[in-house]
């Protein structure tokens, strides 16, 4: 398999947000700011990537059968992992994160490429296609998080762009969530027609 | 390699075992990062008080104190320059946020006033609720200041309930829940810490 292929598919023309549509909750929570699309998205990747590599090479020895509760348990132990790291030597975006990072469980795309992908494939074609997957999913909630957090509070990365007066606060509430959503998803459509 | 049988043994074997690696690796990495999660939250915590309190070169022992019988006790943390007490922050707390809980630490001088004040944790709204960290801590806006004030002699509620401080736009919920917390501070002072002031002003 073209490995090249494999890493890049998930940022377009595969992309978990803008294309397979999976992962919504995240992505619509946690997306106020960039730096906490950001976060998400790197804490998620590191998720996506170990998953897939044990996935990978314990895929034989685990039965059909009991396959989808394995994968969930070797998710959560990971999870856990990034909640513990995150809590002791990165408090404040841990602080930010709070509530989403357990929720990295029950993110689709994890379990979505343990199944689909990881368990088919060898240890070398899962990490990668993990790490493009998660770093799509990064660039996806960063971009959000970023049109959000200029329009709704006129910064980016806590940088002033402009004065508050003139923001659109709804931008950082759930509405502008969808509709930002809703745009990204129709440009990059259009984009993988052309 | 030959795929593994679904066999009644083969499942309850492998998820024992998957299980148990997944306990021994989280107990593993749980010892390992026990001691920094504490630390942490030991430097937020002084770094808050430090933020609140002027001037001071001491912790002494932590105060404990529930003047409302509410859901979680305050915790005074007095502050000592040349040995002499120059003030306290209070640990505070609202739980009528309009996501619930809102931690404050709150500095107080001698007398009850202000000194500082910083939110330790909350779940506002961000660009409403969430800028209560700036909002009363505003000295170009004398309305919504509310470093200075007394909580024991000026009423702190929002002007809307009658008090005498300007409520965040688009946020009175919060803006509320906040005050709260500044008087429930205030109250821990009042029950713990003036009564022992009054005490040795008087007998010399």
């Amino acid at each position: 398999m073209d490995q090249v292929k494999n890493f890049t598919k998930g940022f377009i023309r595969e992309n978990p947000v803008f294309v397979l549509l999976l992962g919504m909750c995240p992505t619509l929570g946690v997306t106020s700011s960039a730096i906490n699309g950001l976060g998400m998205g790197l804490a998620t990747t590191f998720v996506l990537v170990m998953a897939n590599i044990v996935v990978s090479l314990v895929k034989s020895q685990i039965p059909d059968k009991v396959r989808i509760p394995a994968f969930i348990v070797i998710i959560a132990t990971f999870v856990t992992v990034v909640e513990l790291v995150m809590q002791a030597y990165v408090p404040a975006l841990f602080e930010s994160l709070g509530l989403f990072i357990p929720l990295i469980v029950v993110n689709c795309i994890v379990l979505g490429r343990a199944e689909a992908f990881a368990s088919k494939n060898n240890l070398v074609s899962s990490l990668i296609d993990g790490l493009g997957m998660g770093l799509g999913f990064s660039f996806a909630l960063t971009l959000l998080g970023g049109i959000r957090e200029i329009l709704g509070s006129g910064k980016i990365f806590n940088i002033t762009i402009f004065p508050e007066d003139y923001v659109m606060l709804l931008f950082v509430l759930a509405p502008g969530a969808f509709i930002v959503l809703g745009y990204l998803i129709a440009i990059i459509n259009k984009m993988k027609k052309a | 390699m030959a795929k593994r049988e679904s066999t009644f043994i083969n499942m309850l074997l492998v998820l024992t075992l998957v299980a148990l690696i997944a306990a021994g690796t989280l107990g593993f990495v749980y010892v390992l990062t026990e001691d920094a999660i504490a630390e942490a939250k030991i430097k937020a915590q002084n770094e808050a008080i430090q933020s609140v309190v002027p001037g001071f070169d001491e912790i002494r022992e932590t105060i404990v104190v529930n003047p409302d019988e509410g859901p979680e006790d305050l915790e005074i943390f007095p502050a000592y320059a040349g040995g002499e007490l120059v003030g306290v922050a209070v640990k505070s707390y609202s739980m009528n946020g309009f996501s619930g809980h809102i931690g404050v630490m709150v500095g107080l001088d001698l007398k009850g006033n202000i000194t500082g004040y910083q939110v330790l944790g909350h779940k506002e709204t961000p660009g409403l609720g969430s800028k209560m960290g700036i909002w009363f801590n505003n000295a170009d806006k004398p309305g919504q200041y509310v470093i200075g004030r007394n909580p024991g002699t000026a009423k702190l509620e929002v002007s809307k309930d009658g008090g005498e401080v300007d409520a965040i736009t688009a946020s009175t919920i919060t803006s509320r829940a906040f005050l709260e917390a500044l008087n429930r501070a205030h109250a821990g002072f009042a029950e713990k810490i003036l009564p022992e002031l009054n005490k040795s002003v008087t007998t010399p």
